[in-house]
């Protein structure tokens, strides 16, 4: 079984489209200057919706380090 | 550094790929590397990295040949299918994953699609059904609704569009399923059931295209478009379970038809046997 | 072991040599003159361990038979006039992502449905520029039953030496027609494995070829070499580029494997060459008719003799030259509107001046009719 996750972003992956934002289902992404990024005070819990439908593979969910 | 699902089994170096901002067939081409994924990971599946094959033929969709790990052959427009005919039957055991659109495997490839459905010959197509020809910049395919817009139907187009998965059963198909770019995790597993299946094997996905399609059209952004798939396309287990009423505007997001029949490289497997049995060698 | 003598039929002896040049895979679509092809794979490739398949149509067929051939198994498909116009998009495709195959044209009298299934060789341009774009093509012509048996084998050898699709030019007369064959005892036949390399591990430079080659080693799919074959223009890597230099080297490469490579595979039938004024040029079906016109020419006295291409294409521009100093008129015979000829006025330039005589009725010609004209043209020059 996986451990704890934490979501990980290459803006330079990202084209912009607001797919991840707009179906984050706790909101805590955001797009500023066509590249996202997590809110501040945003709460991750890295369910994985986002990297699910990035197009361009610009987040996804990396193991916790020990 | 992307994900290691990229790393792995995406070929990081011709990346980032060529498609839209919020085009659909990214999404769906990563469910096709997690399926694949996941398949190679389990041990009890029969599904190994070197012997899978990917083959496309020409438009947006086609490009994903060349993005993922594996043997890639990416062939000539609508004959996606017929290159993988060659390479299943030359070689049965290899997996072969024909990843093809709308125009690609309904227009100029529907005799291959139908008739590789009708020999039950173990391929498995994923389609990437944005509704248009995106390469070209927006004509009307034969998935476009009637009525839609496209640079060819500036009046809007008079055709009736087919069901690709329906004209696949129709044909012979003996799993033949539906997914969406929005239903990523539905769809990875449909995938997955069709690379098991033996036999002919098609996923239909509904991919988005806001550039052209959804301009054309009033769609709205990649956005608008994934949210009419989130309300308008339905899981299997809660579409069973809503009234007929409830399905009437809704599309169901799972298999659609699923059956047994004899594959066709085995048959000839057994052929050739029957075959040098009686001629003694 | 004593060769075996059979009587047997063009279509057929092309299958029995393909079989014995290795070939395990066709796929194809019924078309007379070619039919017999198909009927005899059906029956006979099961039996050696091959793979027969009728496809839905002459494209599928062709594509099919390039997938085949990526996974290291010789392949063919045959057809007649209007397949063969159906088949050259992927036929274009072989040329560029250099895929090995076979393919054999029955030709048939044309255009369109024409006069089937009657003889003839209108498809003597087509087969070297069928395909859209520049590319290399090389392609053989048989003339006996034979001959077919033997040249089909050479066919699958060029085809796997320059990795290249080979078009097997056959037409309706040699098709059809039944003689006594001496099948080879397969030992001595030469065939050509493909050459094929392997590396350890993913995405190689699967088109490099080392300094001075022309033909990268071809990689089989299903070894894990997980490589990318496209009909884009590609890198060495095998990935499309639109980098104008690399691109021009590819299609450079692509034409001289070929075009450096002639003296091995341009071969040609000279007969009673040495002493003529008056050189025949024929190929296929057609160059029976010559001969025989020919050895009825000499028989009168006429200083005639007969140049046969084998390779068709590329045309045997070298070989005809050589031959000019000697000759003092040419007679270009073929069955068709005059197509050959323009290669070999090309060839002979100003120098020799080149008659010709063709048919498109959908009859053969007869020798007499060679032999007539052959006695026209030496009258002509002696009433000068």
């Amino acid at each position: 079984m996986t451990g704890r996750k934490k979501l990980v972003i290459d803006p330079a992956w990202c084209k912009g489209c607001g797919i991840c934002a707009a179906f984050c289902p706790k909101n805590a992404l955001e797009i500023a200057g066509e590249k996202v990024r997590l809110k501040e005070g945003g709460e991750c819990v890295a369910c994985g919706a986002c990297e699910m439908r990035c197009p361009d593979y610009a987040l996804w969910l990396e193991d916790l380090e020990e | 550094m992307p994900s290691e699902l990229v790393h792995k089994y995406l070929r990081i170096d011709h990346l980032p790929h060529i498609w839209c901002a919020g085009c659909g067939n990214g999404i769906i081409m990563r469910d096709v590397a997690v399926a694949l994924q996941e398949l190679i990971d389990d041990p009890e599946v029969p599904v190994s990295r070197d012997k899978t094959v990917v083959v496309s033929g020409i438009g947006c969709s086609s490009r994903a040949a060349g993005y993922l790990d594996f043997d890639s052959i990416h062939t000539t427009h609508g004959r996606a299918i017929a290159f993988a005919t060659g390479i299943k039957f030359a070689r049965p055991d290899l997996e072969v994953i024909v990843l093809t659109g709308d125009g690609d495997c309904s227009a100029i490839g529907g005799n291959h699609l139908i008739h590789a459905a009708r020999r039950n010959i173990g391929l498995t197509v994923v389609t990437f059904n944005n509704d248009i020809y995106g390469m070209t910049g927006g004509q009307y395919s034969p998935t476009t609704p009637t009525g839609d817009k496209a640079t060819t139907a500036p009046y809007g187009n008079l055709d009736r569009p087919f069901d690709i998965a329906q004209l696949a059963a129709g044909a012979g198909a003996t799993f033949t399923a539906r997914g969406s770019a929005y239903h990523a995790r539905e769809t990875t597993e449909l995938i997955k059931q069709g690379i098991l299946h033996k036999g002919f094997s098609l996923i239909d996905v509904y991919s988005v295209c806001p550039t052209y399609y959804g301009r054309k059209n009033g769609r709205g952004g990649p956005v608008e478009m994934l949210q009419w798939q989130k309300e308008h396309m339905v899981p299997a287990a809660t579409y069973y379970a809503m009234s007929e009423e409830a399905r009437r505007d809704k599309t169901l997001v799972g298999v659609l038809t699923h059956t047994e029949n004899p594959e066709y490289t085995e048959q000839y497997a057994a052929l050739v046997e029957r075959v040098r049995a009686q001629s003694g060698k | 072991m004593t060769p075996k003598r059979i009587l047997m039929q063009g279509n057929e002896a092309c299958v029995e040599g393909a079989i014995a040049a290795g070939m395990r895979f066709f796929a194809g679509y019924p078309i007379t003159p070619s039919t017999e092809i198909a009927e005899r794979c059906a029956q006979r490739l099961p039996q050696v361990g091959g793979r027969f398949i009728q496809m839905e149509d002459e494209l599928a067929s062709m594509a099919a038979v390039l997938g085949a051939s990526v996974t290291g198994v010789k392949a063919m498909t045959a057809t007649s006039g209007p397949g063969f116009s159906l088949k050259q998009e992927n036929i274009g495709y072989g040329c560029l992502a250099e895929i090995p195959c076979v393919i054999v044209d029955v030709q048939r009298s044309g255009p369109s449905t024409g006069l089937p299934t009657s003889p003839s060789q209108g498809d003597y341009m087509q087969a070297r520029w069928g395909t859209h774009g520049d590319h290399p093509v090389i392609a053989l012509s048989p003339s006996s039953v034979q001959e077919t048996y033997r040249l089909v084998i050479r066919a699958f050898n060029l085809s796997e030496k320059y990795r290249t699709p080979v078009i097997f030019l056959m037409d309706e007369i040699v098709g059809h027609m039944r003689e006594g064959v001496t099948l080879p005892d397969p030992r001595e036949l030469i065939i050509n494995k493909r050459h094929i390399s392997y590396h350890d591990g993913a995405n190689k430079q699967c088109y490099a070829v080392p300094e001075g080659e022309y033909v990268p080693a071809m990689k089989p799919f299903g070894q894990g070499e997980r490589y990318n074959i496209t009909g884009l223009a590609h890198d060495v890597s095998g990935f499309p580029t639109n980098n104008n230099q690399i691109a021009g080297a590819l299609y450079t490469r692509l034409m001289e494997k070929i075009d450096r490579n002639l003296d091995d595979i341009v071969r040609v039938e000279e007969h009673m060459l040495d002493d003529a004024d008056t050189a025949v040029v024929c190929f296929g079906g057609t160059a029976r008719a010559a001969m025989s016109a020919v050895q009825q020419a000499r028989a009168e006295g006429m200083k005639v003799g007969l140049f046969r291409p084998i390779t068709v294409w590329p045309f045997p521009e070298a070989h005809l030259r050589a031959r000019l100093p000697g000759l003092k008129r040419i007679l270009m015979v073929e069955h068709n509107y005059g197509q050959m000829l323009l290669e070999v006025q090309r060839s002979a330039a100003d120098r020799v001046p080149v008659s010709f005589l063709g048919r498109v009725d959908g009859t053969v010609i007869p020798p007499d009719d060679i032999l007539r004209k052959l006695r026209e043209m030496e009258g002509n020059a002696h009433a000068k």
